[in-house]
């Protein structure tokens, strides 16, 4: 499998979910594990350009696929991307526990919806849970990050 | 680790996944694995063999057939609720598919997979109830068809036997007056009680083991819902008689 454009070992045994290869063997630890069974949006990545959990996805089925976590959005040391620039500048994250999952499921609903209204960012920020009630701040990053890619 | 170990298998075509089926012993396919791999996780399921249908080709059509519209075994539910053609011959589909879980988990989870699952408080089943649809299998003995009202059986339990596979879900085209109520206490939550319109007909979910058919005039009089922490039967069939009233008032 591909992650972050590298091709990366997939592991020996086939019960393992996408999320814990991701942290426990390829050390990329920015993607977050929070229910584990698809309930909190936590362990969101890309599959092939499209957001899913992976944490309901075996590591093997993303074989011949390309992931891509939080770590390969914006380069190591680089300008963030423009949606974790717009999460930044308005305040829409506290502890940022929630955050990776959140930029990347706003990363696949933008792609999909560049001109949405505000009932379609709640809809689409609906499958995402923040505990520290960052929900006003969150919609209001998916709107500036919209009208930024614009 | 959290699921138990099972052994994995990807075969490439529907013949090869049938054969797995008919020779192994406790094996359970895996296609969206969006209700599977929770079930995996928490170790309520631990099937000894995974047969994974992702890496067949061409099982991720939706196409016309028969006066209605077939989707295979590999569409997603994302792609059902965008297509034009289910919205232009089926429209309840894509409007069900909006209330599945979330836009995130209906990227991966598949139409046929959900109604395979039989959960009686799924929307899909119950759309397929409504529209009297049917399932179409693939097993050892070759394909049939098997229509809505024989295919649910009970909580989780379908028609379908150990060594066949849910190739396809079909839909009659319908553009009557149509629609989908639910109630639940969080968005994207398992409806507590759900009623879906096609016509003349109505089918219910979230309330009994099974979607069902009932009278739109008498939409509780049979049912008995069972209680838990989240409704009441009482207000269950509360919630049924004002859904009906509603989805039946246009």
């Amino acid at each position: 499998m591909r992650v972050n454009g590298v091709e990366r070992p997939l592991p020996h045994d086939p019960r393992t979910l996408l999320s814990d290869h991701l942290r426990h063997n390829l050390r990329l630890t920015g993607t977050h594990v929070g229910c584990e069974h698809g309930v909190c949006g936590c362990c969101t990545v890309l599959l092939d350009g499209r957001p899913v959990r992976s944490c309901l996805l075996l590591a093997v089925q993303a074989n011949g696929h390309e992931v891509t976590t939080i770590e390969g959005l914006a380069p190591a040391g680089g300008p963030l991307h423009p949606i974790q620039r717009a999460f930044h500048e308005a305040h829409a994250l506290q502890c940022g526990f929630c955050t990776p999952g959140f930029v990347l499921a706003v990363k696949g609903f933008l792609d999909a919806h560049p001109n949405p209204s505000d009932a379609e960012i709640d809809e689409g920020i609906s499958g995402n849970l923040c505990r520290c009630t960052g929900y006003a701040n969150i919609r209001k990053a998916v709107k500036q990050a919209a009208a930024q890619a614009r | 680790m959290k699921p138990a170990p099972f052994a994995y298998h990807a075969p490439a075509s529907v013949e090869e996944a049938v054969r797995l089926l008919t020779t192994l012993e406790d094996a359970k396919v895996l296609a969206g694995g969006q209700s599977l791999v929770p079930l995996l996780n928490f170790r309520l399921a631990r099937p000894a063999h995974l047969v994974d249908i992702n890496g067949i080709p061409g099982l991720d059509r939706i196409y016309e057939r028969d006066g209605g519209v077939a989707l295979q075994a590999l569409v997603r539910q994302a792609d059902a609720e965008a297509s034009e053609l289910l919205r232009s011959r089926c429209p309840l589909v894509p409007e069900a598919l909006r209330h599945v879980a979330h836009a995130v988990i209906r990227n991966r989870g598949t139409v046929v997979g959900s109604i395979a699952h039989a959960d009686p408080a799924a929307e899909l089943p119950a759309v397929l109830l409504a529209l009297n649809g049917e399932v179409h299998v693939q097993g050892p003995r070759g394909v049939r068809d098997i229509p809505a009202a024989d295919f649910f059986r009970g909580v989780l339990e379908s028609a379908l036997e150990p060594d066949e596979l849910a190739l396809e879900a079909w839909f009659p085209a319908f553009t009557g007056a149509h629609g989908i109520r639910e109630e639940s206490r969080r968005h994207g939550d398992y409806a507590m009680a759900g009623a879906v319109r096609a016509g003349d007909r109505l089918a219910l979910f979230g309330v009994a083991p099974t979607p069902v058919v009932a009278d739109p005039h008498h939409p509780a009089k049979d049912i008995r819902p069972s209680g838990d922490l989240e409704a009441t039967p009482e207000f269950r069939r509360h919630l049924v008689e004002v859904m009906t009233r509603e989805l039946f008032a246009a």
